[in-house]
């Protein structure tokens, strides 16, 4: 895969990706977390930079604090490491829903300008081309959590015109359509790809692309796009992944792939 | 306990799932089962690709870091090895749905699935305008199991049932159900649990089984860990129907009991 092949500058892209996606999350804040890219990135950032951050994830463990990431959203790890273990039911109802997380951090399949995300079925419903997972607990993460950010790798199959199946709620049709809604959380305010950082325009909420990774293309971004993709004026360049943050995600990795084989 | 045409739930999230018990509903060849489980994972790709199953309602259909499972999908989307149908929810919608069996109610209420398209093909997912504030809320059924199954840690010879861990929806579906069934690592003399412990008291469960491992590959806390090298593993075993047949005949229904499937496994692969 050319994607993640190493660049002469040192680092993958997915690497990249992983990095400016544990950036975006302050220490302190409170995080739902889901599993894959979400999971890798706001661990790294508990590693990094934000040593208090408070991750949650929807099996019941709150304050998590595993030293490789899971395979699973149940892994015993999680457990073992959390201030405390609650049950289903609860993780749902007093946590996510009560209103105490401030970040939702979600992958998906699919994604559209308005960052709906799809994670259920390609093609129609009854006779799919492919069948996904489903749900989850990403509709109401993404519908309570504060903010949502989201992290998928771009590419014109995942960022489509319009989702074959809306999943998890993102800005809707765009404008006020959460509002109208009645929805609580702010939903998506930021999509971080291998190739840069998209972000709602304020207020048509149509995703922008407003940071590109060192290393990508703007032109690579837009033809990675399955819509035409409207890129910010004000462009910034994404910073370089530092020495340190590239030794402690590889660790982190390393680790994981060691534990995860070690159990054969 | 179970019987063909039965609804039935077993339960467990990610940790403590009743293998051992799917096992041996497969064995004695129950078929029609509705099939209850937040995440179906590897016990109901087995119970489906087995002919089981007539209907399975879920709410994460995948193989946990890994992919598909290819006998549910197979199901749906070829009918194979019986026509499948599916009643799909996310996980606070069955937590609460769950919730509300527990508590003889019926119907459980959420804020949930707002802006989804859940609802347009389940039309067991209703709205309802809150008394109170206006509020338009979430509604699904409660779950009311004919059965339900769950692993956990311990037993003592009164049958009372301790778990730890991650305990998912696994009291609420006992509670849920008509008939429940625990198998457990172990039965000891006393449980010395804690005053907050998650303990199902011996009056509401029929029956306890001892059965060590019995929730492998899945894992129990304090006993054994996941083995996701398995889970990795499933992938292959699972992709294609007559390779899927032939594991299961050898493994599975070629053993007597859960003891006999981890001796089979242990004598081709190092998984077990």
């Amino acid at each position: 895969m050319p994607e993640t092949a190493m660049p002469v500058n040192g680092y993958t892209s997915d690497e990249m990706m992983t990095i400016s996606a544990a950036r975006m999350l302050r220490n302190g804040t409170v995080c739902f977390v889901g599993i894959g890219l979400p999971s890798a990135a706001a661990n790294l950032a508990r590693l990094t930079h934000a040593p208090d951050v408070v991750l949650i994830y929807e099996s019941g463990p709150i304050g998590t604090k595993p030293a490789v990431l899971p395979l699973s959203i149940g892994d015993g790890e999680l457990a073992e490491t959390a201030d405390t273990v609650v049950p289903l039911g609860e993780i749902f109802s007093y946590w996510l829903t009560g209103g105490r997380i401030d970040i939702g951090f979600l992958g998906g399949a699919q994604i559209d300008r308005f960052a709906n995300l799809n994670t259920t079925v390609i093609g129609d419903y009854h006779r799919p081309s492919v069948r996904l997972p489903g749900a989850g607990g990403a509709p109401e993460i993404a519908a309570s959590a504060k903010e949502v950010l989201i992290t998928l790798r771009h590419n014109k199959r995942a960022f489509v015109e319009k989702v074959d199946f809306v999943t998890s709620a993102g800005h809707l049709d765009g404008g006020d359509a959460r509002t109208r809604m009645g929805f609580r959380g702010k939903g998506p305010t930021a999509v971080i790809t291998d190739l840069g950082i998209l972000t709602p325009d304020p207020v048509t909420k149509e995703l922008t692309l407003t940071s590109i990774h060192s290393g990508a293309t703007v032109g690579r971004a837009i033809d990675s796009t399955g819509w035409p993709l409207r890129v910010a004026p004000q462009l910034t360049t994404t910073e370089a992944p530092s020495a340190h943050e590239l030794s402690v995600l590889r660790e982190l990795n390393e680790r994981t792939a060691r534990v995860h084989a070690g159990q054969a | 306990m179970v019987r063909d045409g039965d609804v039935i739930a077993l339960e467990g999230f990610t940790h403590l799932i009743p293998f051992a018990a799917g096992h041996e509903i497969i064995r004695q060849g129950r078929r029609d089962l509705t099939l209850i489980r937040m995440t179906p994972d590897l016990i109901y790709d087995q119970l489906i690709g087995s002919g089981c199953a007539s209907k399975v309602i879920f709410s994460w259909g995948g193989n946990p870091g890994v992919g598909s499972l290819h006998r549910l999908r197979d199901a749906v989307e070829n009918n194979w090895p019986a026509p499948l149908a599916i009643e799909e929810h996310d996980h606070a919608g069955m937590a609460a749905a769950y919730a509300a069996g527990a508590s003889n109610l019926p119907f459980g209420l959420l804020r949930g699935y707002l802006g989804t398209d859940l609802p347009k093909y389940n039309s067991r997912i209703k709205f309802v305008e809150c008394p109170f504030t206006g509020e338009l809320l979430t509604v699904v059924p409660a779950i009311r199991p004919d059965v339900s199954i769950i692993h956990a840690q311990k037993a003592d010879r009164r049958g009372n049932v301790l778990m730890w861990g991650v305990v998912g929806v696994q009291k609420e579906a006992v509670l849920a159900a008509r008939r429940a069934i625990v198998t457990v690592e172990e039965i000891v003399d006393r449980l010395d649990a804690a005053p907050n412990a998650v303990v199902l008291p011996y009056w509401v469960v029929e029956a306890v089984c001892e059965v060590k491992g019995g929730a492998f590959p899945s894992y129990a806390q304090g006993y054994y860990s996941r083995n996701n090298a398995f889970y990795k593993h499933w992938d292959d075993i699972s992709r294609e129907r007559e390779a899927f047949k032939a594991w299961m005949e050898r493994h599975v229904l070629g053993t007597k009991d859960f003891e006999g499937f981890r001796r089979s496994l242990e004598q081709v692969v190092s998984h077990a």
